[in-house]
């Protein structure tokens, strides 16, 4: 009797799941665009990153499944049932190699994908400073010289294909730059100035916002990030330099 | 144990039974009326008092949430303004952690762990008492504010500079980090509490080898907020110190760093996700071998990894901190650290399915609660893998995904277990068994509320929605999975309102149960139901890990008075005392009783915070005074200090009273104090060690390093005062109380001289503390470490008035040893600081 109550309640489970799955699939099959999604990656290191994701929740969802099919077993033998034959192996098979396994596979793969993500090897082609305060966006495009070529404020404009330096710092709080369409983010700490280093390989918009919290309009403090083919870029880069470096667009 | 079993010689009649169990009521009870109340200190009261207070905690939290999530619900909603809004998310998350997970945790161990272990109570009753009181104070505190100018906004991890006097102008922030402080008072001395517990008040025979699993879990458990709460209560103190008088710890400009603040508050903040899990898988230990009816396979794994998951909680707070700007190479080993703890959890999970496996599992309400837990927190454990992965981390910290992750673990992994535990235990409190079918209805509406709450928040973290972000742009397209959370939280909600309204209806109604309705092993369903104040009238002697299951004869014999400790001809509320590893008899306890002294001193804490937060800084200074003579009583009635040598456990068996054995609960809380402390001056020792390593100059702007004359001058004066402590124990365990009394005035007055030579050595070469962060935390250690030295004057004064009354000798020599250890403590951190102040900067 007991034995079916059990089974009962997990059957209700099994349907609560069965479910919740499809309806998970359509939501993530409709769901992965939009201009601030990091499993929309526009980037190499986003693109590192999203499939390290679909790599991890495979893995987690076969996890998942084996420790409820185990966890089944154990509560769904039939009485009298003859107890488990080797149970210190079982822990330690389960407990302890399994995991140890996989985690160090995950390591390896993670450590190598962030190398990927930080750009090991790649040169860079140009150096953006971008200054954080509340509540608003600054960037800066530096010639090597350091000299300031172009300015603009909530608007980040960056060349399709290169690699940008993005040399973060903050005027007042905490706050953190985060394109997630490219990559991670970055926090902007004053005092300091972080290194993240980005590359854009498609033109087009997209967004990105402050990941910190800042303060009452940390929800607003977004910026818009165009994506130019090289020769529109260095007609806008020539067009700021020409006269209006400093001011707003 | 069968030795003391068989040295009770006939039993008592009936009619002497009656007598002494009559003596065991009376001398147990509260006393009657709301006095009764005010003063109780005994740990079934306290215990539920804390489990309650925690409960209403719980349902405000939840309420904040709901505010939350009615807001996030849309795009541009307007139910919140943002000011509103950061006020109810920092107040969400404060209050869920420090004022609803902690102690409603302690509050079970409080009230379970005297009657699992088979003792009457816990052995410095008046600590517990106290730290309800500023528990119960401290978040009266906190939400006071919310009546004085608006509630803390800064989030629940109140990061600088967002925190510091420029961008928190006004007292919001003030109420955050006194009011948290004062609440934390109630998880360290229950750290304290729960040590000496477990390991110096076990039933005869209780070897540390077969000590519950929960009682592990809960002694690992304080270990971890001994070492872990200190950075945080460091932080606030430091943070609050930086508001107040304009010191400098964090602040650029003024030579301070901000990642101080993150360091300081993740090195406690990470630990204490484990301080919040372990508890409760210590309860879901203790319910898998009930409801598998049989023991634990792997009992000594589940131990390892226990223990494994305390020391590597302590390595991975970094893992908060993956976007600060770190090297990669460096966040690889927190990585690392961070994956390994997997493992432990992991050995756990299989030894609980193992254990599953091997017995006759009973799938009753408790367990139904516990599949909930299976099946959220392994979800949640993974989520916390792919966290651990530093560039995924890049990506998804602060957002979205992280919340969902994070309910996953709390939820799963302690609200689950909690509410298994809280069906479980309730027929201890009530007396009655508790129904199924609300409480399975109220289960799966929690079960799937949770799920469709916090399922989609894992695909809208990775949409690019922010946390603590008051609104999103219609952009970002995650209105509708928004609008799910919503709905599902309403779902959630009812579900806990129908486990509230089933948990009423069991008090009310309940069908009233045997003893042990569920056929448990453990000693605390050996009680009657409800169980007297006094727990046990014999002190039970056990042999096994489910002594229950190997002696039926046990509930019975404990429930009489032939045993150990059945006579109460004292008339004093007493304890056995055992051996830590062997659990054998070594003294008998004698403890305090119904008292004013916890609420007085709680409550007149709670005035000098207020005139604090007022700015009335002198009035805050005298109340000191008061508090000072609470404590001092305190101290003077602590026990029973007219005691004699020692006492009659039983017929034939005399053990010694506490004063006269070395190993006192007493000198063991003190110990655990001592360590308590040791890691709050640790943590500031850290962080002048940070601010060195962020510095351009050492020692700052303004400050010197100077000549030495003067402070070696201190420092000889206080090694001095440490060996006239010596020599005054020395003399006392000479029974010459004259030498004992010389020496400790000789301490205190070289340890005087030491602070004014030490105060004049650095106020010849320390600038003012604002003006640079060296200052600030080279004045800041010298006057933790100053604090100190007070602290030892006023041990020995206490042990040298305790010898002119004639209270310490060669035998009864506590109150000499605290006053000496006091000292020596006190000189060890007294090098260490002179040291880092001293000798470090020309090194540097």
């Amino acid at each position: 009797m007991r034995a079916a109550t059990a089974a009962r309640a997990l059957a209700v489970q099994a349907v609560a799941m069965r479910r919740l799955v499809p309806l998970l699939a359509a939501a993530v099959a409709a769901g992965c665009r939009g201009p601030q999604s990091m499993l929309d990656p526009a980037g190499p290191a986003a693109a590192a990153i999203a499939r390290t994701w679909w790599l991890m929740a495979g893995a987690a969802l076969a996890v998942l499944l084996l420790v409820l099919g185990l966890l089944a077993r154990a509560m769904l033998r039939r009485q009298p049932a003859p107890p488990m034959a080797r149970p210190e192996r079982f822990i330690v098979l389960g407990g302890l190699v399994l995991p140890t396994v996989a985690l160090f596979a995950l390591l390896v793969y993670g450590t190598l994908a962030g190398r990927t993500v930080i750009g090991v090897g790649v040169d860079t082609d140009r150096v953006v400073r971008v200054t954080a305060r509340q509540w608003q966006w600054q960037f800066e495009h530096l010639a090597p010289d350091g000299t300031v070529l172009a300015r603009s404020l909530d608007r980040l404009v960056l060349p399709q294909g290169e690699m940008v330096e993005f040399q973060v710092g903050s005027e007042d709080v905490i706050h953190s730059f985060w394109i997630p369409r490219l990559g991670g983010k970055v926090d902007a700490i004053p005092g300091r100035s972080n290194r993240l280093r980005l590359r854009a390989d498609v033109a087009g918009a997209m967004r990105g916002q402050c990941a910190e919290f800042c303060g009452r309009e940390h929800a607003h403090m977004a910026f818009s990030v165009e994506v130019l083919d090289p020769a529109s870029f260095a007609g806008w880069l020539d067009g700021r330099a020409a006269g209006d470096a400093g001011s707003t667009p | 144990m069968t030795e003391a079993n068989a040295a009770a010689p006939a039993p008592p009649d009936a009619a002497e039974q009656q007598r002494r169990l009559g003596a065991l009521q009376r001398i147990w009870a509260n006393g009657p009326g709301l006095v009764g109340q005010l003063t109780a200190v005994n740990h079934s009261t306290v215990g539920l008092r804390f489990i309650a207070t925690g409960f209403a905690f719980l349902a405000i939290g939840g309420m904040l949430s709901m505010f939350i999530r009615l807001q996030l619900a849309w795009f541009g909603n307007e139910v919140l303004d943002p000011d509103r809004y950061n006020q109810f998310v920092t107040m969400h998350g404060t209050t869920m952690m420090f004022l609803f997970a902690v102690p409603i945790l302690e509050g079970f161990a409080m009230y379970l762990l005297p009657k699992m272990l088979g003792t009457r109570d816990l052995p410095m009753p008046r600590l517990s008492a106290f730290g309800y009181w500023c528990y119960l104070f401290g978040g009266l505190f906190l939400y006071s504010s919310f009546l004085f100018g608006g509630a803390p906004d800064g989030g629940w991890f109140m990061y600088v500079p967002l925190t510091d006097a420029t961008y928190t102008p006004g007292i919001s922030a003030d109420f955050w980090l006194i009011g948290v402080t004062f609440a934390e008072i109630a998880a360290v001395t229950a750290a304290v509490e729960l040590v000496v517990t477990v390991l110096k008040t076990r039933a005869p025979g209780m070897s540390i080898q077969r000590m519950p699993l929960m009682a592990w879990a809960i002694l690992v458990t304080a270990f971890m907020i001994a070492f872990g709460f200190p950075p945080l209560i460091l932080a606030s103190i430091l943070l609050e110190i930086e508001r107040a008088f304009g010191f400098a710890f964090f602040e650029v400009a003024r030579g301070g760093d901000p990642l101080l603040w993150q360091h300081l508050f993740w090195l406690f903040g990470h630990p204490e996700v484990y301080i919040i899990f372990l508890p409760a898988a210590g309860m879901v230990s203790t319910l898998v071998v009930t409801f598998a009816r049989r023991t634990m396979v792997g009992y000594r794994w589940i131990v390892v990894a226990i223990v494994a998951t305390g020391f590597l909680s302590f390595g991975l707070w970094v893992h908060h901190m993956f976007a600060v700007g770190i090297p990669l190479l460096a966040l690889s080993f927190f990585s690392a650290a961070s994956m390994a703890v997997a493992i432990p959890m992991g050995v756990q999970l299989f030894a609980w399915i193992a254990t599953l496996w091997s017995g006759k599992p009973w799938l009753r309400l408790p367990m139904v609660w516990l599949m909930g837990f299976f099946f959220i927190f392994v979800l949640g454990g993974l989520t916390g893998v792919m966290l651990a992965l530093v560039p995924f981390d890049w990506q998804v910290h602060d957002t979205h995904f992280v919340v969902a992750h994070l309910h996953y673990v709390t939820i799963g992994g302690m609200l689950f277990p909690l509410f298994a535990g809280l069906y479980y235990w309730l027929p201890l409190v009530t007396g009655r068994q508790p129904g199924e079918s609300l409480g399975r209805t109220a289960f799966w509406l929690v079960f799937i509320g949770f799920n469709l709450t916090f399922l989609p928040m894992h695909l809208t973290g990775m949409l690019g929605m922010p946390r603590r972000a008051y609104t999103y742009d219609a952009a970002l397209g995650v209105e509708w999975l928004n609008l799910l959370s919503t709905a599902a939280g309403f779902v959630l909600t009812v579900g806990m309102m129908a486990v509230a309204v089933d948990v009423w209806l069991h008090f009310r109604h309940g069908r009233r149960s045997a003893a042990n309705p569920w056929q448990a092993g453990t000693l605390e369903w050996a009680l009657p139901l409800p169980p007297p104040p006094y727990n046990f009238a014999s002190i039970p002697v056990v042999d096994d890990r489910e002594p229950l299951w190997r002696d039926p004869g046990l509930a019975q014999a404990s429930a009489g008075t032939a045993g150990l400790l059945g006579d109460p001809a004292g008339g004093r509320r007493e304890l056995l005392g055992t051996g830590m590893i062997s659990g054998a008899p070594e003294q008998v306890i004698r403890i305090s009783g119904s008292t004013w002294l916890p609420l007085l001193a709680a409550a007149n804490i709670a005035v000098l915070l207020a005139c604090f937060i007022a700015k009335q800084y002198l009035l805050a200074a005298a109340l000191l005074v008061p508090l000072l003579a609470v404590f001092l009583r305190w101290a003077w009635t602590t026990g029973d200090r007219h005691a004699p040598l020692r006492i009659e456990a039983a017929p034939g068996v005399a053990l010694p009273s506490q004063a006269a054995c070395s190993q006192a609960p007493g000198w063991w809380g003190l110990v655990i104090s001592l360590l308590i402390d040791g890691s709050l001056f640790a943590s500031l020792v850290f962080a002048y060690f940070y601010l060195w390593l962020g510095a351009e100059v050492w020692p700052g702007p303004g400050s010197e390093t100077g000549a030495l004359a003067l402070p070696v001058l201190a420092l000889v004066l206080l090694v001095g005062a440490g060996l006239a402590a010596r020599l005054a124990l020395r003399g006392n365990d000479r029974d010459r109380p004259a030498q004992l009394r010389g020496g400790l005035l000789a301490a205190a007055a070289l340890g005087t001289g030491f602070l004014v030579a030490h105060g004049a050595a650095l106020a010849m070469v320390l600038a003012a503390p604002q003006q640079h962060a060296y200052a600030s935390v080279v004045w800041t250690l010298a006057g933790f470490h100053g604090v100190h030295v007070l602290v030892a004057l006023l041990g020995s004064g206490f042990a040298w008035l305790r010898s002119r009354h004639g209270l310490v000798d060669a035998q009864r020599r506590l109150d000499a040893r605290i006053a000496v250890a006091l000292w020596r403590y006190t000189v060890g951190q007294g090098v260490v600081a002179w040291l880092v102040i001293h000798l470090f900067p020309r090194l540097a």
